[in-house]
């Protein structure tokens, strides 16, 4: 079977691309990255703040199963409605840079849309240490595992 | 690192993915492995040896046939790489389109 996700990553780049097509029309697609409460339920996190508009800044909160609580936050650059929305990421209390995230939503059709997002680390060893900790958002990783790879890089 | 971006490049190609697929089931001699394509033996060749630098592929000389092989260690080391984190992002999808088509029908 086809993954409907997908991760395009050339190596000794500082970029990745995820492309993942639903089963939904692009406004609804649209709404789950704006609506705070959706965000909530699909993030699996708390959002403490989500502010959709240019210049606009967002903040989220998920407590790991440890019961340690990581926090996440990013500004809105642009935003598009049904279109794209390029803003900032980063992971607070660790030594990850910020990173430069770029989504567009395309309409493929009334049912069907797809989504491209387009991250931008700052360097091309920092991209592989993001994509060497899948669990980085903290949600299913034990709290000891993030220090570890914090100690690691100090 | 050199090599690795030839890794990630090799696997981007549909073709060399096809090759990949194709050697998985069984080791195959070049014109084996050509026979599969409409391409020309020049470019099946050339796939090859992309696969082969990156050490995705591995040759072993059977009296005067060349046979290519698969290196699942590699193939694995590669798929590793990336996966878990596309799994991340796949569970969240799978989420958000669950949630999002919940809603779509409520509101029908």
């Amino acid at each position: 079977m086809e993954q409907k996700t997908k991760i395009h990553a050339e190596d000794g780049r500082q970029e990745l691309t995820v492309t993942r097509i639903f089963e939904l029309p692009v406004d609804l697609l649209f709404q789950a990255y704006t609506d705070a409460a959706i965000v909530a339920e699909w993030m699996g996190t708390k959002v403490l703040k989500l502010e959709n508009k240019a210049h606009g800044g967002y903040q989220f909160e998920t407590t790991d199963p440890m019961g340690n609580k990581h926090g996440f936050n990013g500004v809105i650059h642009e935003i598009v409605p049904n279109e794209k929305i390029t803003r900032t990421f980063q992971m607070e209390g660790t030594p990850f840079p910020v990173q430069l995230e770029f989504l567009e939503f395309e309409s493929i059709d009334a049912d069907n849309s797809k989504l491209t997002m387009h991250i931008v680390y700052k360097t091309a060893e920092w991209r592989d240490r993001m994509l060497q900790m899948p669990f980085a958002f903290g949600i299913n990783m034990a709290h000891n595992r993030l220090q570890e790879i914090v100690d690691e890089l100090r | 690192m050199e090599l690795r971006r030839d890794v990630f490049q090799a696997i981007a190609d549909p073709t060399r993915r096809a090759i990949l697929t194709l050697v998985a089931l069984q080791a195959m001699t070049p014109t084996a492995i050509a026979e599969n394509f409409d391409s020309s033996r020049q470019t099946i060749s050339k796939h090859i040896q992309i696969l082969t630098e990156c050490e995705l592929l591995r040759q072993e000389q059977t009296g005067r046939e060349i046979y290519y092989y698969i290196n699942a260690k590699k193939m694995k080391e590669v798929a590793d790489f990336i996966e878990p984190f596309r799994k991340m992002w796949d569970d969240r999808f799978n989420k958000l389109e669950s949630i999002m088509k919940q809603r779509k029908s409520k509101n029908a």
